[in-house]
């Protein structure tokens, strides 16, 4: 097949452009019939005609513009929106991305159909060049659609990062003096930092003496995890407070001993409980059971 | 030498979400093989150490896991490969307290203490760190080493 040349390519841009501002309703109401739009916009047939029409019309600058497959066309603009809210709701639907895009596909063929008719009477030429543009012109949209739904997906998986990373790290205040940081999950530089500044903030907000570190939730101790919790240990002891590691399990003890990192500076305790009793020893308290009452399981008397 | 059970799974490693991925996988695989708590610990603090020095010394690269049996004992086989500048002084790499970055430089030594078989090829277009580890020890260590 030869080049296009530049004319005929000019007046298949204006003849789609022509044609789907001249039978924006039609394409519209075939669209209305179509997944897409239908189980979007529920509520009357209307919204989804009226829906299908600002697509339409946003089609029509793109295809005027003359640069069908450009997904940074301005013309696009007013209906990413639109076009977001409508992919949501179907991912929320429980429709796959690969589905959403098989049903934007869907919505070339109203507008190929009507292409055909309108231009019936053109050279075999121009027809199959408009037929040609109007297909790029809609797999453009169908990435503007994929586009979307990719940021969208995006921007969840950097907010709950986030959360997690503000989520995951409570400093708790266990008694007068007396705070725990339980850790869960992986302990990388980016979270330790995070705890280590809330830690180092509630030290100076609950004047806190003791500080109980805890990483039963910790999966796996290497050695920058090591390294990460040595350094917290040492910041809190330059605030005055002293620190214990609880949790660390047997298999973390082998690990860690395996690993030869050296520990011995660190005050460490099997259990949060242990590790709970030996700071209300530093701060000088006891714990007893009343002698009225029946004795309560918990950590051995000190 | 042990003979491979299966396919072998290729992990990339170029961020520390990669990290993640590579502990959670080998932590899985060593369960599916039957290791005991111990011994998936091990393995995985190892990977986790190799798999970050992949990617900081190695400017990234990727793990291959494979599960290998001998004997009708069931083990993991780790490869970690990157196309960084190598390791200079292997013996020196390996030696408690050595670092070349900020860590404590315990990685490579400490990872090779807590796998049974570790084996480095090193040189200037980049380093392959292979390791494997049975789910019980061997009586003998000297029929794993060969």
């Amino acid at each position: 097949m030869s080049e296009p040349d530049a004319t005929t390519q000019r007046s298949a841009a204006q003849s789609v452009a022509d044609v789907l501002l001249r039978r924006r309703e039609q394409v519209a109401q075939r669209w209305a019939e179509l997944p897409l739009f239908r189980t979007v916009f529920t509520v009357t047939r209307d919204e989804a005609v009226e829906a299908g029409q600002s697509v339409v019309d946003a089609l029509a600058v793109v295809a005027s513009s003359g640069r069908p497959g450009d997904l940074e066309a301005s013309g696009f603009d007013p209906v990413r929106v639109q076009i977001g809210r409508m992919s949501a709701s179907r991912s929320r639907a429980g429709v796959s991305v690969g589905q959403v895009a098989a049903e934007v596909a869907a919505l070339k063929d109203a507008v190929v159909d009507l292409l055909k008719a309108e231009l019936e009477q053109e050279p075999a030429e121009i027809r199959h060049e408009a037929v040609l543009f109007a297909s790029e012109l809609l797999a453009t949209l169908r990435l503007v659609t994929l586009e979307t739904m990719l940021d969208d997906g995006q921007e969840i998986i950097v907010r709950q990062r986030q959360q997690l990373l503000e989520g995951a790290t409570p400093v708790i205040k266990l008694w007068e003096g007396i705070v725990a940081v339980p850790l869960i999950g992986t302990l990388d530089s980016a979270r330790s930092q995070v705890v280590m500044e809330s830690l180092l903030e509630a030290i100076v907000a609950q004047q806190a003496k003791v500080v109980i570190l805890d990483i039963t939730g910790v999966s796996t101790v290497d050695t920058l995890v090591a390294q990460h919790l040595m350094k917290t240990v040492a910041s809190a002891r330059l605030m005055g407070a002293e620190c214990i590691v609880s949790g660390i399990r047997p298999a973390i003890a082998q690990t860690i001993v395996q690993l030869g990192i050296d520990l011995g500076s660190v005050i460490t305790r099997s259990s949060l409980a242990d590790a709970l009793a030996m700071a209300l020893h530093r701060i000088g308290l006891r714990v007893h059971s009343a002698p009225d009452s029946p004795p309560v399981a918990g950590p051995a008397a000190l | 030498m042990s003979t491979p059970v299966d396919e072998t799974v290729r992990l990339r490693i170029g961020s520390d979400a990669d990290l993640s991925a590579v502990r959670l996988q080998v932590r899985a695989k060593a369960q599916a093989a039957g290791f005991g708590l111990v011994q998936q610990t091990k393995l995985v603090t190892a990977a986790s150490e190799l798999a970050r020095n992949t990617l900081v010394h190695g400017g990234g690269g990727e793990m291959e896991m494979s599960e290998v049996a001998q004997a009708g004992v069931h083990g993991i086989k780790l490869a970690f490969t990157d196309s960084g500048p190598g390791i200079a002084d292997v013996e020196q790499a390996l030696a408690d307290g050595y670092t070349s970055g900020n860590g404590l430089g315990m990685g490579l030594g400490g990872a090779r203490r807590l796998v049974h078989h570790f084996d480095i090829d090193t040189r200037s277009q980049g380093t392959t760190v292979t390791i494997v580890s049975w789910a019980t020890t061997p009586v003998d260590p000297r029929a794993v080493l060969r």
